[in-house]
């Protein structure tokens, strides 16, 4: 039968010789993630799990303290240490302050998430690792407990959606557009149950990091995971990571979609989602004059080196807009020496921004950069809900680095072929 | 029965439990800031039986398993919504808070109506406006997992009979 690479991973994994949309399959994991908010709540949980002792594959849990770090309270503080304890005391992966990293940005980073690996993670941007071509999709705390327990997973198969980009990308468009525009098609429900497969020349000109951007915010369309075919690009990207072995799955040529959706590149220009749905996009030439207070560039969705440059090329001699506060999130400590290496972060420091050690803080309100009642910032981001930066008066407008940077300098939400 | 408290779509995680109160997970500290963003009559309010009537997407966004936590520790017994996110979805079934998927229900239910919910049958009745509605059905497997309380007694139970 005909599958595509997310039925043929489901598969795999069930020890199935082929899976149809809509079976519930129990399928083994090859790496299970948790971050210190979603670990803290999975360990009550593998506590009441009758003869649960010992995780099931120490070297397939991986825990990355990220989302509060370095705490940033006394509570936050007691939840990373019995977290702590815990990862050590099962000698799972764990990567403590120092070595941390933006989880979504740290784990293709380290080579931990290869193409056909089937991973879940308790957090929903989980999904960013089909941008290797894995599956990869975000559970709760229960569901990673019970991983832990057993290695196995509980999933329903999902029907695919095919994206396809036609053509060639724009000036100053990057990912981050092309999924934000996807997003803004299909709805913040359209593809709810589904796996979105990514496809098309345009796809294939990205790199990497832009694939993994897009991927990462598959759930923002309700999706169960984004999935990338894995090109030389991708076994260039994984190679460079790490030396351990992968299974490549591509898509049949026959395999059953639930729906194609071609996108025309030519038709795509620089994005901007306003509040309060990540869906709700328009050309940033569109915007018309929206004063900010802030910038966020970072996190699990352009947290990455690639992002960065493309910050740091609009911002260099340039001074950051006097009312604006822009703050740098690396994703990684790796990211973020070869920023330092790459003088990106002299330029950014020059330019009146302020650079951040990795965390996931600002993006859900949780620290180093909160919003007051009534302001309005640009972020990199992924959300743009209401509250989620901190007051729940504020607003959150996400898009690309490139944007991110221009309004930083303008004051305003602006693009780059402005300047 | 129970008072129904109704939202309207796309209701997200972050609104059903902030960020901010994150840094905890008590789940009786989490319920008493359930819903704040979209009602801050919610938590002070909502008594042990009443239901939450959402509109489509209900629960979408983050992963936290704090949401369905929050509302599960608020005394809410049933939430119904025209649909669901697929992670709050599963994340309710796995910790043993019924859902129900039912836009006619989600329709014909306003807020403060008397509710009563069967969430094995799937049964959902408006005794203010004395309607009845049949939720979607659930696969065989959730059944189970519903019938259990949830996945850790149901993994609890597969162990046992290993």
């Amino acid at each position: 039968m005909a599958m595509t690479m997310t039925e043929k991973i489901l598969a795999a994994h069930a020890g199935l010789s082929e899976v149809h949309p809509g079976q519930i399959i129990n399928a083994k994991v090859d790496l299970v993630l948790a971050n210190e908010l979603s670990a803290v709540v999975a360990i009550e949980e593998f506590g009441k799990i009758k003869g649960a002792v010992k995780v099931f594959d120490p070297r397939k849990v991986v825990i990355v303290p990220d989302h509060f770090t370095p705490n940033k309270d006394i509570q936050s503080a007691q939840v990373a240490k019995k977290v702590r304890e815990f990862a050590l005391a099962q000698r799972t992966l764990y990567f403590e302050v120092g070595r941390t990293g933006i989880e979504h940005v740290l784990l293709p980073e380290q080579g931990l998430v290869r193409p056909g690996m089937l991973v879940i993670g308790g957090d929903s941007h989980t999904c960013t690792y089909g941008g290797v071509g894995a599956f990869a999709t975000g559970v709760g705390s229960t569901d990673v407990a019970v991983a832990w327990a057993l290695g196995e997973v509980w999933l329903k198969v999902p029907p695919t959606i095919r994206l396809e980009f036609r053509g060639k990308k724009r000036p100053w468009v990057s990912g981050k557009d092309l999924i934000l525009y996807a997003v803004g098609r299909l709805g913040v429900d359209g593809a709810t149950y589904s796996a979105l497969e990514f496809t098309g020349e345009g796809i294939a000109e990205l790199n990497v990091a832009e694939r993994l951007t897009m991927a990462n915010m598959a759930v923002e369309a309700g999706a169960k995971n984004g999935i990338f075919a894995v090109d030389a690009k991708t076994e260039s990207y994984v190679r460079t990571a790490t030396e351990r072995p992968y299974t490549i799955y591509q898509s049949d040529a026959e395999a059953e979609y639930a729906e194609t959706i071609v996108f025309d590149l030519a038709d795509i220009e620089p994005q901007v989602a306003f509040p309060h749905l990540p869906s709700n996009n328009k050309p940033v030439a569109q915007a018309g004059d929206l004063p900010i207070d802030q910038v966020v560039i970072g996190s699990c969705t352009n947290g990455r080196i690639e992002d960065l440059r493309v910050a740091a090329a609009l911002l260099k001699g340039k001074k950051v807009h006097p009312r604006v506060r822009c703050i740098v999130i690396p994703g990684t400590q790796k990211v973020y020496l070869q920023a330092l290496q790459e003088g990106l972060l002299e330029t950014f420091i020059q330019a009146d921004c302020v650079v951040s050690t990795p965390t996931c803080g600002p993006c859900l309100g949780g620290h180093m950069g909160i919003l007051a009642e009534g302001e309005r910032c640009v972020s990199t981001t992924n959300r743009n809900f209401v509250g989620r930066m901190g007051h729940v008066q504020s607003e959150v407008y996400l898009a690309g680095p490139a944007v991110a940077a221009a309004s930083a300098l303008s004051g305003q939400i602006s693009g780059p072929q402005e300047l | 029965m129970g008072k129904a408290w109704k939202f309207g779509h796309d209701i997200d995680t972050d609104v059903i439990i902030p960020a901010r109160y994150l840094n905890r997970s008590e789940p009786e500290y989490l319920a008493a800031h359930c819903m704040e963003d979209a009602d801050a009559g919610f938590a002070p309010g909502v008594k042990s039986g009443d239901v939450i009537v959402g509109g489509k997407n209900f629960g979408c966004g983050s992963s936290r398993e704090h949401a369905p936590l929050a509302i599960k520790a608020s005394g809410v017994k049933a939430v119904v919504a025209e649909s669901f996110a697929r992670i709050f979805y599963r994340n309710a079934l796995n910790i043993g808070l019924p859902i129900l998927e039912c836009p006619e229900a989600a329709a014909g239910i306003e807020a403060g109506d008397e509710v009563e919910v069967e969430p094995a049958s799937g049964k959902i009745t408006n005794v203010t406006r004395k309607t009845s509605f049949q939720a979607m059905p659930f696969p065989v497997f959730m059944q189970e997992l519903m019938a259990a309380g949830g996945l850790v007694p149901y993994v609890r139970g597969r162990l046992k009979n290993a």
